[in-house]
């Protein structure tokens, strides 16, 4: 197990508080572009600490990871998303469940279950790093956030970015909890997901040509 | 013969079959380069499974695949599917499909065929995860290919609940990867094999956590209910060949990541978990299978709803475990593939006989399309588990495995649920073959493409009832054993 110094786990926490607080962002926000904004800078931060954790825990090969999140999710990916939402002249969520200040609370609850969880790991695994606990605290959080995100949010924009963020907090994980992981893994995860992106946008594509809408609320025929 | 050269002849195959759709402008030659390469895939897959049923893994291409019994299995009930459906859809895709687009149909469906191949090779559970979002992008291209409304929404909603329910998986396989970093140290080679050998002093819990988040990642693939609300969908919206590749051939392939998983966290001494969360999964599968079934109107729709109840069938099957619970799951993969192809093909031909997937319009088909509709007919016995049928032997060995591993109750539940999708599954089938539907008048006779693979899938379905080969038995105690120990990979 590693241990950091005292700057290197502030640090760490730092930017690992930075990215919940950023999804507490996206979950609140009814326009599109600020959601698709708070997204582009978490990624920025997971990128930041790509490499904060190179730096400090000597994995050289993390700079290539902070490098490729940077290029792709950081630029290439919203690029794509933006230019999306520019083209459909859907500027926001028009379909919420709940209103984002009550997807607010549920998002809070939601991050006291991945707390418990977190600590309950920790405890097994005896006398582990807070950054560890913070760490599976806020990739737990993402993940279920993500799906609340998913579950309440029907605009195709929205459950793309939706699906993004998901990935988010396996990406912010896994720089803190397994470093060392080949990096063949998450080089192709930045691959699949840009194929991802391309699937994402045909489909948009067959929404508005089809469906005249781009809610997937409107895609309600197939049931039973 | 080696494993390598048999898995190099079943994936060059559906390479060279893309590269002609795509490039020849010729629909006639996307078609027959793509039903060569589904039978020389056949014929190379037979070949892996009885080199690599003999024992012993082969790991190759530096430790990037893993061609093992478990794998040849997986590879063999695709192989087969490939081959069925593409022989159907020579008789069947030009009346879906207007002659350009046929190419790039066809560059798919190899495509698909291709990463599915691919797919339980893969050594590396990071790279199978890669390997299987690969063949949920593909495929989507598929189910969406009529470019209708409801294509469309079941493409898109095939992705989105496949994808956010396999990023799961992937946060479940990096648990894992962090549970052997306390033993080998934060950076070492992630394979199958590697992380079996590091779970005995692995950290249950986390282990635990891990392999229920690959169960629910993966299981919303399989189509384990209640993670199965794509699949009616996906099944039913596809064009028929593909509904066929999606429902035999797909979702076994996930079943692999499942299986190999669960070995693991068997490793780690927490198997009771595992083995429980398996067995939960398939009999609520069973359970929302039987539901559905019985109200269902839209004939493809019930065909995948059979395939949510034969996937919870193989889970109980693996959830049991033992040698003979494990047999019996790989029996009933091979046959549900074999049976599930033959049902769709049969729907594709009704549907287009009486012009549109409503059962209701359905009417004496064994009068109107005698041959299809018998083949048919005896397809939807065998499928719900009827002897002299393969699948009546396999869900047979099942609930033995289920009592011999003490889940009487369960087995009890099951028996109950299976007598209920018979008589649904079966209700539906008399009305449609004897009963007046409300399109009548003369169908224009099947073609002989569309017959042959429905006939090639109920011959072997009879064989495979009446007599369970003993070679069959070493593979899967080869499996079982491979299962076990996980031996042969790896470092």
């Amino acid at each position: 197990m590693m241990s950091f110094t005292p700057l290197a786990a502030s640090l760490f926490s730092l930017l690992t508080i930075v990215s919940l607080i950023l999804v507490f962002v996206m979950l609140g926000s009814r326009w599109l572009n600020n959601y698709l904004i708070a997204f582009t800078a978490q990624c920025w931060v997971v990128a930041a600490l790509s490499a904060a954790v190179g730096y400090y825990g000597d994995y050289p090969e993390l700079y290539l990871v902070a490098l490729f999140t940077v290029l792709f999710r950081g630029l290439l990916l919203p690029y794509l998303v933006f230019r999306i939402i520019r083209r459909m002249g859907v500027d926001r969520e028009l379909h919420e469940i709940i209103r984002p200040s009550s997807a607010l609370v549920a998002g809070a609850f939601l991050v006291i279950l991945a707390l418990v969880v977190a600590r309950r790991i920790g405890l097994s695994i005896g006398n582990p790093d807070d950054v560890i606990v913070l760490a599976l605290t806020v990739t737990v959080s993402i993940k279920l956030i993500g799906f609340l995100m998913l579950a309440v949010r029907h605009e195709a924009i929205s459950q793309i970015l939706g699906l993004l963020v998901l990935e988010n907090g396996i990406f912010l994980g896994s720089q803190l909890l397994v470093p060392g992981m080949p990096l063949l893994l998450e080089l192709v995860i930045l691959f699949d997901l840009l194929v991802a992106v391309a699937c994402f946008g045909v489909l948009v594509n067959y929404l508005i040509t089809h469906a005249g809408s781009t809610s997937s609320l409107q895609l309600r025929g197939l049931r039973g | 013969m080696n494993a390598a050269t048999a898995f190099t002849v079943v994936v060059l195959p559906p390479g060279v079959a893309i590269v002609v759709a795509l490039v020849s402008s010729r629909a006639r030659a996307a078609e027959w380069s793509n039903l060569l390469a589904a039978v020389v895939c056949a014929i190379a897959a037979v070949g892996l499974v009885v080199v690599t049923g003999r024992g012993g893994a082969e790991v190759t291409l530096g430790g990037y695949l893993l061609l093992d019994a478990l794998a040849g299995w997986a590879i063999l009930c695709v192989a087969l599917v490939y081959l069925l459906a593409s022989i159907y859809s020579i008789g069947y895709i030009r009346h879906e499909i207007e002659p350009r687009r046929l190419g790039r149909f066809y560059a798919l469906f190899a495509g698909f065929a291709l990463t599915m191949f691919l797919a339980p090779a893969m050594n590396h559970p990071g790279l199978y995860w890669i390997a299987i979002e690969l063949t949920t992008l593909v495929s989507t291209f598929l189910v969406g290919f009529h470019r209708t409304r409801e294509g469309t929404e079941a493409a898109w909603k095939y992705i989105i609940i496949v994808s956010a329910g396999i990023s799961l998986a992937l946060l479940g396989t990096m648990l894992m990867y962090w549970a052997g970093t306390f033993e080998l140290g934060p950076r070492y080679d992630m394979t199958w094999a590697v992380l079996h050998q590091a779970a005995g002093h692995g950290n249950p819990l986390i282990m635990s956590l891990a392999f229920l988040l690959i169960l629910v990642g993966y299981g919303t693939k399989v189509g384990l209910a209640p993670m199965h609300t794509w699949l009616p969908d996906a099944h039913s919206q596809g064009p028929t060949p593909v509904s066929a590749m999606l429902s035999g051939a797909l979702l076994n392939t996930a079943m692999v990541g499942i299986v190999r998983s669960l070995s693991i966290l068997d490793a780690t001494g927490r198997g009771t978990l595992g083995h429980g969360g398996l067995v939960l999964l398939g009999i609520v599968s069973l359970l929302a299978a039987a539901f559905l079934i019985v109200r269902q109107t839209d004939v493809k729709r019930l065909m995948a709803y059979s395939s949510v109840e034969h996937m919870g069938v193989i889970a109980l099957g693996f959830g049991f475990g033992g040698p003979l619970g494990i047999a019996a799951a790989l029996y009933h993969m091979v046959g549900h593939s074999l049976n599930k192809s033959l049902m769709f093909f049969g729907a594709g031909n009704a549907a287009r006989a009486c012009g549109g997937n409503d059962m209701t319009r359905m009417g004496n088909l064994l009068h109107r399309l005698p041959t299809s509709g018998g083949v048919w007919l005896a397809g939807a016995v065998a499928i719900t588990g009827a002897p002299p049928f393969a699948l009546f032997l396999s869900e047979f060995n099942t609930l033995r495995a289920g009592l011999r591993a003490g889940y009487a109750g369960v087995v009890a539940a099951v028996l109950v649920l299976l007598v209920v999708i018979f008589v649904g599954f079966l209700n539906h089938f008399r009305g449609m073959a004897l009963e007046q539907g409300e399109s009548e008048g003369e169908a224009e006779p099947v073609s002989r493409w569309c017959l042959v693979p429905m006939w090639l899938a109920l011959i072997p379905l009879v064989v495979l009832g009446l007599w369970w080969p003993t070679s069959l038995t070493r593979v899967f105690h080869v499996v079982a054993q491979g299962l076990g120990t996980m031996t042969g990979g790896g470092s």
